[in-house]
């Protein structure tokens, strides 16, 4: 069991979670792409706090903050989406341009 | 290689595949329902990787706000936009996924470069195991207490704004007339707005 292993794993999440995030037509499905993300990078700083920090174990303290944030930003970004369908009676993300122009 | 060793390496795999395998179904199937449960099984294989890397505490943790509130979150999310809507098709939308996957295998091409070129900084020290908790309890109140604080403010924050983006702002007319006057009581006053107009294109 290696570090780059873990490293590696999550670079592979984070790009599926980079190629979700921008081809997907449903807005919640960017939701789930930017959780795969956020879970990515968690599962570097832990890999991080385990092999290069066993004893002083920062990075897991950092992944417990990222936790939190990405609930918060869950529940904000769903109520976001709800407001947005009631008003435009949709998901789709090509339709949603109020601030285009 | 000695047999936990073996075993670890086992797991390490068989996790990896299924949360691979979970998040390219995240990502490419259809029905976006499947999407939200392979999503908790991605969730559920990324604390087993906590678990290999000597991390309980952020394991359950991870489990119990991911799987338990995130993953229901979303599920709820999706009933309650629950419309069967077939996206207009995009002109040449074939060749805007093609560059974005173009880009992902590039930037994983960089990113494994990058990690398997790097000369890590191996601690040879034991991990703590179990001692973690105490060890993270001692970071939050000592040297990473603001953060700590901060997070509960944002979280307040993040519950009041959801509520307040999230809520009906707007009681339809019928609604409004069947409801009897002496139930105002338990209600917040809300204002009547109009919806945004030139959404039906």
């Amino acid at each position: 069991m290696q570090l780059q292993y873990f490293l590696l794993l999550a670079a592979a999440l984070f790009c599926i979670g980079i190629y979700g995030l921008v081809t997907s037509r449903n807005a919640i499905r960017v939701l789930m792409s930017i959780e795969l993300l956020l879970n990515s990078v968690n599962l570097n700083l832990m890999a991080f706090s385990n092999y290069l920090d066993p004893q002083n174990i920062r990075g897991q303290v950092f992944a417990v903050f990222v936790i939190s944030i990405a609930a918060a930003e869950a529940a904000v970004g769903l109520a976001i989406v709800l407001s947005i369908y009631r008003n435009r009676d949709t998901v789709d993300m090509e339709q949603f341009n109020l601030l285009k122009w | 290689m000695n047999l936990a060793e073996g075993v670890q390496l086992v797991s390490f795999l068989v996790l990896a595949a299924m949360m691979i395998g979970a998040a390219l179904g995240v990502v490419l199937l259809s029905n976006i329902v499947y999407s939200a449960f392979l999503l908790g099984l991605v969730f559920v294989c990324i604390a087993g990787m906590y678990i290999l890397l000597n991390a309980g505490f952020v394991a359950a943790a991870q489990v119990l706000i991911y799987v338990g509130a995130v993953n229901v979150l979303i599920l709820f999310g999706i009933m309650l936009v629950n419309k069967r809507q077939d996206f207009t098709p995009v002109k040449n939308a074939w060749l805007g996924k093609a560059a974005t996957a173009a880009v992902c295998v590039g930037l994983f091409a960089l990113l494994s470069t990058m990690i398997l070129a790097t000369p890590w900084a191996i601690s040879g020290a034991m991990p703590i195991g179990d001692e973690a908790i105490v060890e993270i309890g001692k970071h939050f109140f000592s040297d990473y207490l603001l953060p700590f604080e901060l997070a509960s403010v944002l979280l307040l924050m993040a519950l009041i704004g959801a509520i307040v983006l999230a809520r009906r702002d707007f009681l339809p007319d019928e609604l409004l007339d069947r409801l009897p006057e002496q139930s105002d009581a338990l209600t917040l006053p809300e204002r009547p707005r109009e919806l945004i107009s030139g959404s039906k294109k």
